[in-house]
């Protein structure tokens, strides 16, 4: 990190440059595509401006869009985690299961998540329900599949050794297939968490009527091309920061290997 | 000395044991007829070629892999799986990098349910018989190989096997460290007297620490010969000098030597 200087600032600020200069000389789109400086403006009235004033509906509703975003997003994160370790640690760990079940995983996990939104409405109607669906849906593969393929790939020494001092099934999944299989759960939980994030911005849109995705849709429909801006801008960094709390949680749980990248 | 089970018959018994594995539609015999019998308290080792198939022969021992014809018992029973009675040292450690040292080698009893209470004294003695003391909390990651191997050596101890299969322990350390960890297997095997069968290709190893060698062909694998090595004990690193050690040494090269030109005789495959 500290290697890279401050050098990577130019790029994003020379495509900020360029867009201000694009939009102010009017070369693409005028009127369409607002300048940097009025989405900065707009960002920050809406989140720190007064709320409740009928001239300007974002004003100060920021936080409030992001807090149903971030617990949608944690909650369907929460329920695909919770499924998805499980399940995948005993596909992974026992023949019968994976024959049962990895078939079906397989087959519906090209089924993009934006195509189960008709579904989900008919199922769930637009409440949250339809949107934690989704969201668990998204990351629930890469979490699971992630999985699957730590625990297939703990070392046969590990197992025999685990054996030989007298450990049984419980005491080896416990111990040695699933410390084993963490870094690859963490891979799964880190793209899970992506997944979440489109997923939730995708449900808002449509299936709920809050949230950075209903803001969104709601926007582009009044023509506020500079808060649509500001929301893609949000969602990124929150997206962001939670894939770095699942890095720095990794870290933390994954000292061990660390240690060993190191050595 | 512990007490000798009252019967005579070996701890090890190898009874005409066959190991043949299929690979992609292909046979391929990696034992034949392998017959060997391991006195009480005999420290055994086995001498052979790379892949002539001694790690197939100690697995079927420790229980992880089955002789596809014959029997293999140990004091007198069939080996139908892992036990921690035959204590398995790998030649790579195989520890566990996600548990410190201390976590490594009380995972035994741990799992065999015991308190912290129960086993502490004997840990703190491993600690300092294997030189691991100041080392409890690092991680493997951590260690040298041969402090990884002590560990790998500590956390089968703990256990109090009867037996101890040993596959190349020392095969990827250093001249100086294996030396060191030989001088150090001499010491526990001499306070303990575990039935041990230790696998090597380093003659002088054999020798060093062996009662008997068992020189084996190359693959499929048969033992060639066995040999008593009456050197007196306790042995250490001087008696590699001895008269009778380099008596032993010339015999047992000149069967690997017979060995190896039958394999390019008949090689090919
Ligand atoms: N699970 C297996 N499936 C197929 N072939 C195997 C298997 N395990 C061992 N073999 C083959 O059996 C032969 C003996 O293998 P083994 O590992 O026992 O040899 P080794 O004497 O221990 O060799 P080294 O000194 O290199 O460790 C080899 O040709 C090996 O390729
Ligand atoms: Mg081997």
């Amino acid at each position: 990190m500290t290697r890279r200087g401050p050098w990577f600032v130019l790029l994003p600020l020379a495509l900020l440059a360029l867009w201000h200069v694009a939009v102010t000389s009017q070369w693409v789109l005028p009127g369409i595509i607002p300048a940097p400086a009025q989405v900065v403006e707009s960002w920050y009235k809406w989140i720190f401006g007064p709320p409740g004033r009928s001239l300007s509906p974002y004003s100060g509703t920021w936080l409030a869009n992001v807090l149903y975003s971030s617990r949608r997003v944690l909650q369907g994160f929460l329920i695909a985690a919770g499924v998805g370790i499980p399940l995948g640690l005993f596909i992974g760990w026992n023949r019968l299961v994976a024959n049962v079940v990895d078939p079906s995983i397989q087959l519906l996990r090209p089924v993009p998540i934006t195509a189960w939104l008709p579904f989900s409405i008919a199922v769930f109607g637009i409440y949250d329900a339809g949107a934690l669906f989704l969201i668990a849906l998204g990351a629930f593969y890469p979490i699971v599949v992630n999985t699957t393929h730590g625990v297939r790939d703990t070392n046969l020494l590990l197992l025999r050794a685990a054996r030989m001092l007298g450990a049984g099934p419980a005491t080896i999944l416990g111990k040695v297939v699933f410390p084993s299989a963490l870094p690859s759960i963490f891979t799964g939980l880190r793209l899970g968490v992506g997944v979440a994030w489109t997923a939730v911005i995708v449900a808002e849109m449509i299936a709920v009527k809050s949230g950075l995705g209903y803001v969104l849709w709601d926007a582009y429909y009044v023509g506020r091309m500079d808060i649509c801006v500001a929301t893609m801008f949000s969602v990124g960094l929150l997206g962001f920061l939670s894939d770095r709390i699942i890095l720095v949680a990794s870290r933390l749980v994954l000292r061990w290997r660390t240690l060993e990248a190191h050595a | 000395m512990p007490e000798r089970p009252p019967t005579g018959r070996p701890t090890v018994q190898v009874v005409d044991v066959w190991k043949e594995f299929v690979k992609r539609g292909r046979r391929l015999e990696a034992l034949q007829a392998i017959d060997l019998a391991i006195e009480p308290n005999e420290f055994a080792a086995i001498l052979g070629p790379s892949g002539c198939g001694k790690s197939t022969l100690l697995n079927m021992l420790a229980g992880f892999d089955r002789p596809t014809r014959g029997q293999v018992l140990v004091h007198g029973e069939p080996v139908e799986g892992p036990d921690p009675r035959r204590g398995v040292v790998f030649q790579e450690p195989a520890l566990f990098p996600w548990f410190t040292v201390l976590d490594n080698i009380t995972f035994g009893p741990k799992t065999r349910g015991l308190r912290s209470g129960a086993y502490q004294p004997q840990v703190d003695a491993l600690l300092e018989q294997v030189g691991l003391r100041g080392f409890e909390s690092h991680y493997p990651a951590e260690l040298s190989g041969g402090m990884k191997q002590r560990v790998g050596l500590a956390r089968v101890l703990i256990m109090e096997p009867q037996v101890l299969l040993m596959d190349e322990p020392f095969g990827s350390l250093d001249a100086q460290t294996r030396s060191l960890m030989q001088e150090l297997l001499l010491s526990v095997w001499e306070r303990h007297h575990q039935t041990v069968l230790f696998i090597t290709h380093d003659i002088e190893e054999a020798l060093l620490l062996a009662d008997s060698v068992s020189v084996m062909t190359a693959r499929p694998g048969r033992i060639k010969k066995r040999l008593a090595v009456e050197l007196p004990r306790p042995r250490a690193l001087e008696i590699t000098t001895s008269p009778l050690f380099n008596a032993l040494k010339r015999e047992v090269l000149t069967l690997i030597r017979e060995e190896s030109l039958r394999a390019a005789r008949e090689g090919g495959d």
